[in-house]
């Protein structure tokens, strides 16, 4: 059955296979998984993330971007280098296959916003309403 | 099977991709026309979701130490600490032993035992690489009297860097399984699978410090007026 879909929608196939059973000592099926556009998805994704590093590091060197936008300006690329490894290689793709996958990875993210913004935001709001402390009692809670 | 029967109307919300050809049965394995899933599908699907469940875990920490950045009871602080030479270079381990992981993932694919174990091997002595400089990054706080008991800002950053560097940990004993029993069992169906759960885990932990590198670092050392 996988064989079959695999044959059947061939441009989706980003080397993801690992687990296609096939009889022991059975040769790889070269025509279907050809090796040089497996290992090509994994170079691109290779480059991209490599190209998105550098863009991080390089922006707080430089004055490229504004400079109280670089926290955003970061954020951009990470989300963005994120992408590029769900998609080349844990290869989280439209494939039919896959569809279970991106609808718990769409969850995962609402809850993982949920817990960093609510908190976040929360805290932020608490420290806002906290009563200025004294000098001297802050150094009495100091261990 | 009878496609009289199975007829669908095409797929309204691109939940899955049909056959060009109109009126063909659907052929998405997860609306149940073709069947149960295979076996590899599904466990993916089941590790999937346990990685979901730790990146929660992860973004929890993430939430303390962001909340908890500034409260640094008079001691360094994360522009004093952090050297970004190191981060770079753990970040180009990282990700090149991800990139060598997806490398055994194709020789695994083609059943090919010596270039599974070589891009193994590369993806453990990166993966060993990244643990030595971070464990030396800890030692090094911690002389400089930076440790996770000075303040509630280097407990939240050795708690959440600490607990990635524990998975990568956990990972090199995976991986060192793995390729001991893809030498001694040959690409059994069950091993590959267990395999497909590793590349997962792999992937997912540079994922993680993808975060880790643009938040917690490059975040960390910015000027303290461009900070929010």
């Amino acid at each position: 059955m996988s064989d079959e879909s695999q044959r059947r929608f061939p441009e989706y196939d980003a080397g993801s296979y690992v687990g296609v059973d096939r009889p022991a000592g059975a040769a790889a099926d070269v025509e279907a998984h050809p090796l040089r556009r497996e290992v090509g998805g994994y170079v691109m994704g290779f480059a991209l993330a490599i190209v998105l590093t550098i863009a991080s590091f390089w922006v707080t060197r430089t004055n490229f971007i504004y400079g109280p936008a670089l926290a955003v300006a970061l954020l951009v690329l990470a989300v963005a280098q994120m992408g590029v490894h769900l998609v080349f290689f844990l290869h989280i793709t439209t494939d039919p296959d896959n569809t279970n996958n991106v609808l718990a990875l769409a969850f995962g993210v609402l809850i993982v916003c949920l817990v960093v913004f609510g908190s976040i935001w929360v805290m932020i709001h608490m420290n806002q309403n906290m009563m200025p402390m004294p000098m001297d009692k802050m150094l009495q809670m100091q261990p | 099977m009878s496609t009289e029967v199975m007829r669908a109307p095409t797929d309204p919300y691109h939940l899955g991709h049909r056959s060009a050809a109109a009126g063909a049965p659907p052929q998405a394995t997860g609306h149940a026309a073709g069947g149960p899933a295979p076996k590899r599908i599904v466990v993916g699907y089941g590790f999937w979701i346990f990685l979901l469940s730790d990146v929660i875990i992860f973004a929890s920490l993430f939430a303390t130490y962001s909340v908890l950045f500034k409260a640094t009871a008079g001691g360094p602080t994360a522009q004093q600490l952090y050297d970004l030479d190191n981060t770079a270079l753990e970040t180009a381990f990282l990700l090149t032993s991800t990139f060598t992981c997806g490398l055994a993932s194709i020789a695994v694919g083609h059943r090919n035992q010596k270039w599974t174990q070589i891009a193994l091997l590369c993806t453990g002595v990166l993966g060993a690489a990244f643990i030595t400089l971070e464990v030396r990054e800890f030692v090094s706080f911690i002389a400089r009297g930076a440790g996770p008991s000075r303040s509630a800002f280097l407990s939240s950053f050795f708690t959440l860097v600490g607990c990635h560097g524990a998975h990568v940990t956990a990972g090199l004993l995976w991986l060192g399984t793995m390729m001991a029993q893809f030498y001694a069992k040959g690409f059994r169906t069950d091993i590959r699978h267990r395999f497909l759960c590793f590349t997962l885990f792999w992937h997912a932990l540079d994922i993680i410090w993808v975060a880790i590198f643009s938040l917690v670092y490059l975040v960390g050392t910015l000027p303290a007026e461009f900070l929010p």
